[in-house]
């Protein structure tokens, strides 16, 4: 089913975020919707991720990197809907809840939220997922400092609004 | 080959053997995929185990600092506590990573990043493992995190 990107108006925006991370490209992570309330981030399997080689289950360390990166875009997209503009946020903290192992040999998916966006901190949750959202594999609440837009630079400003492309 | 794929036990337990013997703990990380997918590697000093994450261009999130990715660092810091566990528990099993819960202190520049790990508490079942990662000093931390496994 193809789905109308007019009800994700900021997935072009997602994307070109996190193709700018260097980590995610190796990770081929592909924004697949992004609006003002969420971000849905496609993980595709590879061996290379492989953290229990006896059971071909990709490492935590590579669901903790989709989970920060969707809550992160997530943050991006909240403050782009709200202020226009375009801030780099850092993490400050994130906890991440391992339900089940990761399936191998098909994709994990990571849904992320920014529930709250105050003057100088953003709140994040996200689930991982395979099948279902409702059968996660993990939960993450996360928090992001807000800081000013002038710190975000021109090159990677006009980056992320697909200027010059 | 086939024995090692399903005897999984025997495996894990050989390999820490080896490992301890030869007094050379990357012998345990050639056998994780994700470990050499970010390229880190360990030492041992004494009775203690160091964790080093070389810095690698693949490894950058934000480009324009640049800085390591935060997910790399966490990722870097749960395998560091999964070595840990192995070692000085001598676990029959790698280690299940049950939650990990991060703090990020400084950004992590593209340069070699540290870690060190503390199982401060292990049951039967669950250990409880603190991780602490640095760059250029031991004591400027970039990031800490605490997370628990499942080791039975």
């Amino acid at each position: 089913m193809k789905i109308n990107p007019e009800f994700f108006p900021l997935t072009d925006l997602a994307r070109r975020f996190v193709d700018q991370l260097a980590q995610c490209r190796r990770l081929k992570l592909g924004v697949l919707e992004a609006s003002e309330h969420h971000v849905l981030i496609e993980l595709p399997y590879s061996t290379e991720l492989i953290g229990y080689p006896n059971t071909g289950v990709i490492h935590g360390g590579v669901i903790t990197t989709l989970m920060d990166t969707a809550s992160g875009s997530a943050v991006v997209c909240s403050i782009f809907d709200k202020y226009k503009s375009l801030e780099l946020s850092p993490t400050l903290d994130l906890r991440v809840d391992y339900m089940k192992p990761a399936e191998p040999h098909k994709s994990v998916f990571g849904f992320a939220e920014c529930y709250k966006l105050s003057s100088s901190v953003a709140f994040t949750r996200a689930i991982a997922y395979q099948e279902s959202i409702d059968d996660p594999i993990a939960h993450a609440v996360g928090s992001f400092m807000r800081i000013s837009p002038e710190m975000v630079g021109e090159p990677f400003r006009r980056a992320l609004m697909g200027e010059g492309e | 080959m086939s024995q090692m794929q399903h005897t999984g036990e025997m495996n894990v337990k050989e390999i820490v053997k080896k490992a301890t013997e030869l007094n050379d703990f990357s012998h345990l990380l050639e056998h994780v995929p994700y470990a050499k997918f970010i390229g880190m590697e360990v030492a041992r000093f004494g009775d203690e185990l160091v964790f080093q994450l070389p810095a690698k261009d693949e490894n950058i999130g934000n480009p324009t600092l640049p800085a390591i990715h935060g997910g790399v660092i966490a990722g870097f810091m749960e395998m560091s506590a999964i070595v840990q566990l192995m070692v000085f528990m001598q676990t029959t099993k790698v280690p299940k990573i049950v939650d990990f819960s991060i703090d990020y202190l400084r950004a992590g520049y593209h340069r070699d990043s540290f870690a060190e790990c503390k199982i401060t508490r292990q049951g039967r079942r669950v250990a409880n493992v603190n991780i602490n990662c640095w760059q250029t000093n031991r004591k400027a931390l970039i990031a800490t995190a605490r997370a628990h496994f499942l080791i039975d």
